[in-house]
Parts: C-alpha cells; structure tokens; sequence
C-alpha cells in the first residue's frame, strides 16, 4: 500500500461502533438494501418455479416450488457484502442448505454453474456451496422474498461477494472444470472473497 | 538489490487494468446544483469501452479508506484522461469530498477501467434511457458515437426533474438526436414532453424495436419502469441493458 493520502479527507461514514472488523476492505456499512440487477426484474410465479441439480452428478434432482418446501428450512442469519462496495450487516435469510439439496446427488465435480430464470449465471467451487456455506432462500427477514431481490428464490452465499447469490435462481450444474458465469466473463473475479478484495479479473 | 536491466513483468504489468494509480485533476466543471464533472489525468491511461467505470478510493491520514464508483463520461478518444461526472449525496463521504474539497491540481487515486456489460461496442441501431445522473454512462456512448460514427443513429431520452438537474445542458442537441421529459417542474414555454419517461416517448425516438439495442440507467424505479416500456415496446430482453444507481455517497 502506498503512503498516499488524500488531501482534507477524515472519512465522515466509518462503521459504527464494533462494527469495523466485520467491514471487509474497501466496503463501506449500508443500512438498507440497494437493487442491483444486470437486466428486467423477471415475471416468475412460485407456481412457475423450480430448482433442479444436474451436470455431471450419479442422479439428477429437480423440485418444484410445493417439493421444495417439504425440505428442511433454516434461518440463516449473516452479513453480506456486494462488490458495488456496499455491506450489509445483521440481516436473515430462510431457506434450504445447498448441503441437503445435494444429498444423494452425488456430485462428480468439484466445480458448480448456477443459473437462472432470466439467463443469469454465476460459477462457484463446490468447496463454496457446501458445509453450510450456502443455501436457495425464499424469505428475507421474514417475508416472502420480493421479485427485485429475487424472488421466488434466490441463491444465498453470504462469505462471496453477492453476484455469487443469484436472484431467480433455477439451479445448479455441476461441472469438472471452472467456467466463467455472467459476470465472471464479464471483467468480475472468478472466486469473490470480498476479505481479499477479489472484485475483478486481475485482483 | 537494485535490479541492472528492468524487469520485463513488471513493465507490463501496469498496462493491465485495475492497479491502483494516482491521477491529477485538471478541469472541474460545474454541471447542475448538485452535479460536478471531473477531469483526471492518468500516468497509466488505457482506451475504456463507453459505460465502463472506475474505482475510487480515497485515504484518511489515519489509514481510513474509502471506495465509490463512477462511469467515465467521456470518450475513450480522449487519451492520457478520464472525465468522471459525481452526483452529490449529502449523507455519502466520497462524492461530498469530490464537490467540497477536491480542486484542479489535487491528486485522486483511481483504478480501472472495469465491467464488460453496460458498454456500447458499436451495435445499432441505439437507444438510450438515462433517468437523472444515469445519463452519465450513456453521455460516454453518445460522445464517442459522435466522434466515430456521427451518422450512426442512437437517441437519448432522458428524465429529469426540472431543468436545473440537466447535466450536460450546453453539449446535449435536443431534437433529432435527444429527447428531455421533466418530472417535476418544465421550464416556461416548455412544449416537449412532461412527467414520467412513456410509451408514447419511447415510441417517437423511432427506433426500430426489432433491430434496436438499448441501455437504461438510473434509479432502480426509472430503471424498472424503463425496461418494462422497452419490453412492451418489443425490444427483446437479451438487447435491454441496465445498470441500476445504487447508493454511490
């Protein structure tokens, strides 16, 4: 890091007390919840959504809206983070771990594309979605998830930057290799961790 | 150790985008009451797609840091700079620093340019829908239009609330090439149109919906509402592309 400082600056929107060390670098505290969508907010029912598993798996899986609510539901609270800067502590989620949705799948991959309604796509390692890294939430602080933040279901990844987490998430498939999604062939960093500052390609 | 002959790397290396780098100011233009563009010199300047944008980053003495982003207004023409246009949020600490403090001369530090996807790379035919301070990117695509392409034909709509939020006033030639609509206060004598961007707006920019390719910035709701007229209208999704003004303070 360079020793440059900018003339007159003092920082007049520091995070607020206790609060610092859980605002990854670069990042600053945003009490709300911006919108940020590459293109149209979709028109997609509930009754018109489904989440499948497929791509290189021992046995694809698919659930429809009704199916998937049979599954066990979890809270999950968490802080999250968008490379627009932009960080958003102390919120919740409620959905179904991507750990259960896996199971008896049988991945053969290490590496995952997930997509969406919309044509939306963002890659993750499996080593990303599962162990209780990742979950496909329908509630955000206890109400249904809204169309403009992704609803029906969104994906939740909370430890990556949140391009990560599609919204009108259709599902995921499994790959052998790391392919770019939307973004990621779009300048953004394959992996996003927003504790190293991985925001686009060369970070 | 001093190295004898330089390291062939690191000469290419700050070719690449995204290193930190510590531009000059040299031209600040007052745009609106609220709205002020920027010109930065860069000592490691390379040619941006219009809609790309740099990072910002400003440094406390304390090591306290703080990091906006901004489209370049300006064309990629314009070699050896970049002009950023910055909206003032009163309760942001980047963008009151650019409009209270920052003079010609200051040093910023930036890096860039960034995003592949809300850029004109020469498609057409064009239509731009810019709500507010969203119009900054698409002034990148239609300066650079002009510069390189004048005949090819792209049209801005654009919604603001009165005249004074008009960025760009003197350089935006309304009529055949860009359309206004104020959403709140026009101005005496005003005989165009008046309150939100509409079908019949879209209608009249006269580009053809089954050819047109569009970008839309502004607001989250000026962007919603634009990409449902662009979708009535029959433009199809895969040719709408948006970018959404989050909080940027």
């Amino acid at each position: 890091m360079s020793d440059f400082f900018s003339r007159g600056f003092g920082g007049r929107r520091r995070p607020p007390e206790g609060m610092a060390d859980r605002i990854p670098p670069g990042q600053y505290y945003e009490a709300g919840f911006p919108v940020l969508t590459a293109g149209p907010t979709p028109d997609l029912d509930a009754s018109a959504w489904s989440f499948r598993v497929d791509g290189v798996v021992g046995e694809a899986k698919s659930w429809s809206w009704e199916e998937f609510h049979q599954l066990p539901f979890e809270d999950v609270p968490c802080d999250i983070h968008c490379v627009t800067k932009w960080s958003k502590l102390d919120t919740s989620f409620r959905g179904v771990s991507v750990d259960t949705l896996l199971e008896g799948v049988e991945p053969l991959g290490g590496f995952a594309m997930v997509f969406s309604f919309g044509g939306y796509t963002t890659n993750l390692a499996l080593e990303d979605l599962t162990e209780g890294k990742a979950w496909v939430v329908t509630e955000h602080e206890g109400e249904p998830l809204s169309a403009e933040h992704g609803g029906p279901a969104r994906l939740l990844v909370p430890h990556l930057y949140f391009w990560k987490s599609a919204k009108w998430v259709a599902g995921l498939r499994v790959m052998d290799n790391d392919e770019p999604g939307f973004w990621e062939s779009n300048g953004y960093h394959m992996h996003g961790d927003p504790w190293r500052e991985e925001r686009y390609w060369n970070d | 150790m001093e190295r004898l002959t330089p390291d062939p790397a690191a000469a290419l290396a700050p070719k690449a985008p995204g290193r930190w780098q510590i531009g000059t100011v040299s031209a600040i233009v007052q745009e609106t009451p609220t709205v002020k563009s920027f010109r930065i010199e860069l000592p490691i300047w390379m040619p941006h797609l219009p809609g790309q944008h740099y990072d910002v980053r400003l440094t406390a003495p304390d090591g306290y840091q703080a990091q906006r982003s901004y489209s370049i207004a300006s064309s990629p023409l314009d070699s050896g700079a970049i002009e950023l246009t910055i909206d003032r949020l009163d309760d942001g600490e980047v963008s009151p620093y650019f409009h209270d403090v920052v003079e010609v001369g200051d040093k910023v530090e930036v890096r860039g340019p960034f995003a592949a996807y809300f850029v004109w790379s020469g498609e057409q035919p064009v239509l731009l829908l810019g709500g507010g301070s969203g119009v900054v990117p698409l002034m990148a695509m239609l300066r650079h239009k002009r510069r390189v392409a004048p005949e090819l034909p792209m049209r801005l709509l654009y919604s603001v609330r009165n005249a004074a939020d008009v960025i760009y006033a003197r350089e935006l030639a309304l009529g055949d090439e860009t359309a206004v609509t104020y959403t709140r206060v026009a101005p005496p004598g005003w005989e165009g149109h008046r309150g939100r961007l509409d079908a019949a707006m879209v209608a009249a920019a006269g580009v053809d919906p089954a050819t047109g390719h569009a970008w839309s910035c502004g607001s989250n709701g000026f962007v919603e509402s634009a990409s449902r007229l662009l979708l009535d209208a029959g433009f199809a999704p895969e040719r709408i592309k948006t970018e959404r003004y989050g909080p940027t303070g």
